[in-house]
């Protein structure tokens, strides 16, 4: 028996728009599907100063004690913004981690709910009747098997929807990644896997992280198309998006894109990424923000000026402001919250108990036997 | 399907109502799925879904890659989309790896998204000991699920029984942990009847009815209690209690009960420190304090690890540590 090589791979990475604002035409030829039209691009960026915006007093919300921790986004919007424009609105399915705030906005959810949720109250993850995602996810990677089982219902069922799961780099070690990978593409699933990778589970680098050359590759031991993109480049991740979603939507089964990317601020507010990242790598991630090569790119094709970008930063505070005092203004839920939602049926008997007498000893539950008698009676 | 002529004659083993009952659901409910491993063209290590998939083709009884967390998981998310998933997770030490994905999600999700989001998936689970079975296939993790809100917990030990809950629990919309106690799968017939039936979860059954002392239990030790309350000389009287439901459980029904009795012992195979016998003795001492002639008993499991099956029956609750300690309780 001869030496042969049963299996070949290679791993292609996607950039459309460098850091300096230069366009390959041939990747993403004007007028093209693949291709973001200018419209498009545009009102993608309004929307990046937005949510850059909120993404800024959300930090400082932290940092004044009006919201508890928070994971900045800052850096990342173009590798979330650039999906949720391939997706369908009101068809397609998000199953996020906590970093893609941007295309769950996109796709609907009010932004306040976002600040809800870090606020610690739990009607920020009360997704409204519509609006097609899960909540943040907080443990990392256990999304997408979520993501893989929303996916397998839409294929049961043959509807020509396709369900979108974020995650990071971090979240590729996990073993409910390498099962849903699996699953997906054993029962070739309309599911879409984003991985962000932004160099950075909290301390840890992606080179202590794994030993792969880059993320991408993992896709390949599953059978699954995959591809490396850059994160910060809106239009490659549009294009990488597009193609995946509708391959998925056709029948083609998963995919899975890597898009490479920078967490620009610290992991939560509750971190300090200077006692692990060297500044100068910070230094030149900050060049390759997503937000300064698109404003590049509108500006040269006469869309985008300084004006716009001051009216547009005032509109953005606006927005932002309104949001805040939503998300502030809404009362502190009540108590029975704690319970109401355990089961989808009536409460048990002992959690009415427990609801009933939240406030009192368990003996009251017993006025007879705790030698009380008369108005107290047992539940 | 038809029933065999054996169990026309005989009536149906444990294992039989089950198989029917998840026939019968999917006839009549499409978003009825099975999945797990070997569970299609095999019918599952215990033959509990043979013919299913035959049935009901491989799209609706599906043979899963390995993987305890990829089957919870991605059930979860097919019951967010509106499916009825079953999982099977082939025995009850195999729960570990599935354990995040049932106690974290399925369990959290309803109250995670006040009610926007709920999962309504019936894991169907293999339990307990005393069928010389391999290391990891023989404990009773009952009480661990009990302790996890927002999920309910159902043992059925009888094939009337495992139909009617099996049926409710597909239809409830929460995740319901559903322990098929493997002692049992084969080891008697009974006739029940052949349309669909519930049974309310949450409700126990008074096996025998008693004045002196009243034994709590659940699942394979049913059985036992039975044998050890055949070798109670005749003027004792015992009301034995099967919980049916591990959670929610019916306190009610122990509650009368030990008002009536004023002496309990609890008997289940779980490791005593923290099992559901702590809990039931401790709701007795709640509610019928002044009622009690003697303090509760607990027979159960060691707190330590189930031996290989060489040992089994030496800490499994028998008739005789049973019918001891109902001795030793009314005597007291």
């Amino acid at each position: 028996m001869p030496l042969k090589t049963v299996y070949k791979a290679q791993i292609e990475n996607l950039q459309v728009l460098d850091e300096n604002g230069v366009f390959d035409e041939k990747l993403a030829p004007e007028g093209k599907p693949e291709r973001l039209a200018d419209d498009q691009a545009l009102e993608a960026y309004k929307f990046m100063i937005v949510c850059r915006h909120l993404d800024e007093v959300a930090f400082k919300l932290q940092r004044s004690g009006r919201m508890g921790t928070y994971p900045q986004n800052k850096g990342q919007e173009a590798a979330a913004l650039g999906v949720a424009l391939a997706a369908r609105k009101g068809e397609d399915f998000f199953c996020p981690c906590y970093r893609e705030n941007a295309a769950l906005w996109w796709h609907g959810l009010p932004m306040h709910y976002i600040l809800l949720h870090w606020m610690g109250d739990e009607r920020g993850n009360q997704i409204p009747e519509g609006v097609r995602m899960t909540p943040l996810s907080i443990p990392i990677g256990t999304q997408m098997l979520h993501a893989t089982g929303i996916a397998w219902a839409y294929k049961i069922r043959k509807e020509p929807r396709v369900a979108i799961t974020f995650f990071g780099d971090g979240a590729t070690s996990e073993g409910d990644f390498h099962e849903a990978m699996n699953f997906a593409s054993t029962l070739q699933v309309p599911c879409v896997f984003i991985c962000q990778n932004n160099h950075w589970a909290i301390s840890v680098p992606r080179e202590i992280q794994m030993n792969s050359e880059t993320v991408a590759q993992k896709a390949i031991a599953y059978g699954m198309p995959t591809i490396q993109v850059d994160g910060n480049d809106l239009f490659a991740v549009y294009k990488a998006a597009r193609e995946a979603i509708e391959r998925a939507r056709a029948g083609g089964g998963p995919s899975f894109i890597e898009a490479v990317t920078y967490r620009l601020g610290d992991h939560t507010t509750a971190d300090d990424a200077r006692r692990y990242r060297d500044p100068n790598e910070v230094e030149a991630w900050i060049g390759k923000d997503p937000m300064i090569r698109l404003r590049k790119y509108l500006s040269a094709r006469g869309l985008w000026d300084d004006a716009r970008q001051a009216e547009h930063e005032e509109k953005a505070k606006v927005i932002v402001s309104e949001v805040v005092k939503t998300a502030e203004g809404i009362e502190k839920p009540t108590t029975d919250d704690i319970f109401d939602h355990t089961f989808a049926g009536p409460l048990p008997v002992e959690l009415e108990r427990q609801k009933a007498t939240m406030r009192t000893s368990s003996l009251g539950q017993e006025p007879e036997q705790a030698g009380l008698s008369g108005e107290a009676r047992r539940m | 399907m038809p029933r065999s002529d054996m169990m026309i004659e005989k009536g149906l083993t444990l294992v039989d109502a089950i198989n029917e009952a998840l026939a019968q659901e999917m006839e009549h409910d499409q978003r009825v799925i099975l999945l797990g491993e070997d569970v299609g063209l095999n019918g599952g290590v215990f033959r509990v879904t043979d013919g299913l998939q035959k049935r009901f083709g491989v799209d609706r009884v599906v043979d899963t890659p390995l993987a305890e967390s990829g089957i919870m998981g991605t059930a979860i998310g097919l019951a967010m989309a509106g499916m009825r998933p079953i999982p099977e997770i082939q025995f009850e030490g195999f729960l570990g790896p599935a354990y995040d994905q049932l106690t974290n999600h399925a369990a959290r999700y309803r109250t995670r998204s006040r009610g926007a989001i709920t999962i309504p998936l019936t894991v169907r689970v293999p339990v307990g000991g005393g069928i010389h079975a391999p290391e990891l296939h023989s404990d009773s993790p009952e009480a661990i699920y009990a302790h996890t809100p927002g999920l309910k917990v159902v043992m059925p030990s009888t094939p009337y029984d495992a139909k009617g809950l099996l049926i409710a629990s597909i239809r409830d919309p929460d995740p319901v942990i559903f322990f098929e106690p493997k002692r049992v799968y084969r080891s008697f017939r009974e006739h029940i009847p052949e349309e669909e039936y519930t049974i309310p979860i949450g409700q126990a059954k008074v096996v025998s009815e008693g004045t002196d002392l009243t034994v709590v239990t659940w699942g394979a030790s049913v059985f036992e209690c039975l044998a050890a309350l055949d070798r109670m000389p005749e003027d004792v009287s015992v009301e034995l209690i099967d919980l049916r439901t591990i959670y929610p459980f019916d306190a009610d029904a122990v509650v009368e009960s030990v008002r009536k009795t004023g002496r309990c012992v609890v008997v289940h195979e779980a490791p005593k420190t923290a099992g559901m016998g702590a809990e039931i003795s401790s709701i007795i001492q709640e509610h019928c304090f002044l009622h009690l002639k003697s303090p509760v008993q607990r027979v159960a499991g060691f707190d330590t690890v189930m031996p290989y099956y060489k040992l089994e029956l030496d800490y499994l609750p028998d008739a005789t540590r049973i019918a001891e300690s109902i001795q030793q309780t009314l005597a007291y």
